[in-house]
């Protein structure tokens, strides 16, 4: 369903089997599947966070935090059970690299799931897929009993004298809940409002249990790693930013798709060679660089920048979750601040006043602000508000709607100067999205 | 007599064997109720807080945190065409548009044979191929006008789909 690309600077290894008609059993089988788990089983635990951490492999849901560092902060003894839970919530807005992995290759994230409960000896795991990604439920849920009619799960697993169970579980629409302590009250058949922490989900998780939360692409870049070993996954990337990622190329941009390249890739290379550039002969505007919750680039920027955390991380931004949005130059950045905040005015949960009353007032002022109705101080107010937001919120949905409003107000004033004094939108006309071809 | 079929409800006594406390299956078993019967109605609501062993309330607490979720009747085939970033950039306000005026009905409304319903929603992860609608659970990707009408056109002379669990 979700249609493939391909670009020869792409280097596949999360990508390897799409296409290939993995999800069904034999034919993983028959493409190194479920060869991790064995090679896994045979090592210490300390040994697979190592070689994890060796991998530098970061959080592919957007945090970049040490995947292997996540793992040890596990304790070693625990009353309570521990748990691995799957973060396959994806929702943020521009992010659409979860989808193929889950139709494609869905036993890679089975596998995934094995070796981090070998890792910190949990003995349960759950992938949380989002409730609009049915298709996907169903073909997890088919991997999953297939697994175990193979006794990949279950007891004793590969004769190994071990026990491991991965169930699947769904959600019903809600962004919110990909926050990884919402995630949590969720699968606890709650409301998914986010916890106070610490306690970290590693100590006190699921049911009271230590939890590991990982998104998709991480726990399926994990069989990898444990095949290829640690140092070759990190030598793909810079240093401390190993490996590849999925990047969905969307917006304004020829060859829009899911691409596997190398951290640290040129965002540059990544608009012009394999996206093959802008639209219509229209220059590039603005970059959304990981998700609608990360700082807005201008195309200066975006033609400097290199596609890891740390070289967004410098700079005090975020690389993100991997979906890269592209904008022309006919796009109305006003409009676009306002569709960004109806969307999170939308998500949020409620809970916390900074984010439920600045989100609302934000879009009320955009949407007034974007009508003509706007005044000069507004623009100020505007700022003001997503820095109210910014830190004061419960969890990390308030900052991601603060967070690209700030960078717009910062980079486009004069777009929003253009609407003041009742003027009509002045991108309006240009008929920004309706004159994009769209691709047979 | 459950509201729900009897295979559900055995397919959710298994499931919930799977986790730790009563509650947890909660939120999937309320979507694939919905699938079941167009809507969570009293009913179905009082039923499965007898099962988790909750109150009628903390259920309905819980049906209204989710956008999936419904205490009404939709259409037959729910038309949920998807306006964020990626899809705007593309065409998706336009194909709203489109879609309101080929059924005649709004956000959230439903058409008098009770075929269709509209509902513009956030962001569905189809970035990549969009703009993008889903109809039930059907992803319908790089659309046009004229490829929205020929999608419509044929759930519309289609037969409804069961539900699946």
């Amino acid at each position: 369903m979700a249609e493939l690309s391909s670009h020869p600077d792409e280097v596949k290894i999360v990508s390897s089997r799409f296409g290939k008609g993995a999800a069904d059993i034999k034919r993983y089988l028959e493409l190194d599947g479920y060869k991790a788990v064995e090679k896994a089983l045979l090592m210490t635990p300390d040994a697979i966070i190592n070689e994890v951490k060796t991998s530098s492999l970061r959080g592919r849901g957007g945090a970049g935090f040490s995947t292997g560092m996540k793992w040890s902060f596990v304790p070693k003894e625990s009353a309570k059970p521990k748990y691995i839970l799957v973060n396959g919530d994806e929702s943020e807005p521009g992010t659409c690299k979860d989808r193929p992995i889950l139709e494609h290759d869905p036993h890679a994230v089975i596998e995934g799931v094995i070796i981090a409960g070998l890792a910190v000896g949990a003995k349960l795991g759950f992938v949380y897929i989002r409730g609009e990604y049915r298709y996907l439920v169903d073909i997890m849920r088919k991997a999953i009993d297939d697994a175990y009619a193979k006794g990949f799960l279950g007891k004793n697993i590969f004769g190994s004298g071990k026990d491991f169970d991965v169930r699947w579980h769904t959600g019903a629409g809600a962004y919110e809940v990909g926050e990884e302590s919402a995630l949590m009250e969720s699968l606890e058949g709650k409301r998914g409002i986010p916890r106070i922490r610490p306690p970290f989900p590693a100590v006190v998780g699921l049911w009271g249990g230590p939890t590991v939360i990982n998104n998709v692409e991480t726990l399926a870049s994990v069989p990898h790693i444990i095949l290829m070993g640690g140092q070759k996954f990190a030598d793909y990337g810079p240093p401390k930013n190993g490996g590849t990622r999925l990047f969905c190329l969307s917006g304004h941009i020829n060859k829009p798709g899911v691409y596997e390249l190398p951290l640290g890739y040129p965002l540059k290379k990544m608009i012009y060679d394999v996206g093959g550039g802008i639209p219509n002969g229209r220059k590039l505007k603005a970059v959304v660089p990981g998700g609608s919750s990360t700082f807005i680039l201008n195309a200066e920027e975006a033609e400097q920048m290199n596609m890891d955390f740390d070289s967004f991380g410098k700079r005090g931004e975020f690389l993100g979750s991997g979906g890269v949005v592209m904008l022309d130059d006919q796009t109305c950045m006003v409009k676009f601040a306002l569709r960004i905040m109806k969307f999170y005015q939308h998500e949020s949960c409620g809970w916390c006043i900074p984010c439920r009353e600045g989100t609302d007032w934000l879009k009320k002022t955009l949407t007034r602000f974007h009508a003509g109705g706007g005044l000069m101080k507004d623009i100020d107010n505007i700022k003001y508000l997503a820095q109210g937001i910014l830190g004061r919120s419960f969890c990390p949905l308030g900052d991601a709607a603060a967070i690209p409003t700030i960078s717009i107000v910062d980079k486009w004033r004069s777009e929003f100067e253009a609407h003041l004094e009742g003027r009509p939108c002045p991108f309006e006309k240009a008929g920004v999205a309706s004159e994009v071809p769209v691709i047979a | 007599m459950a509201p729900i079929s009897e295979k559900l409800d055995r397919f959710f006594d298994e499931k919930m064997k799977e986790y730790p406390t009563k509650r947890s299956f909660l939120v999937p078993m309320l979507l694939y109720s919905q699938d079941e019967l167009g809507c969570l109605t009293d009913e179905v609501i009082a039923h499965l807080a007898r099962k988790t062993e909750l109150t009628e309330l903390e259920v309905s607490n819980v049906i209204s945190y989710y956008s999936l979720l419904r205490r009404k009747p939709l259409g037959k085939f729910h038309v949920q065409v998807c306006t964020n970033v990626s899809c705007m950039l593309r065409g998706g306000e336009e194909l709203l548009d489109h879609c309101k005026d080929r059924l005649g009905i709004g956000h959230k409304q439903v058409t008098s044979d009770g075929v269709f319903s509209l509902e513009e929603v956030e962001c569905i992860g189809a970035c990549s191929w969009a703009p993008a609608v889903q109809v039930n659970y059907d992803f319908h990707e790089n659309l046009t006008a004229a490829k929205m009408d020929a999608v419509l056109d044929q759930y519309k002379n289609s037969p409804q789909q069961p539900a699946k669990y």
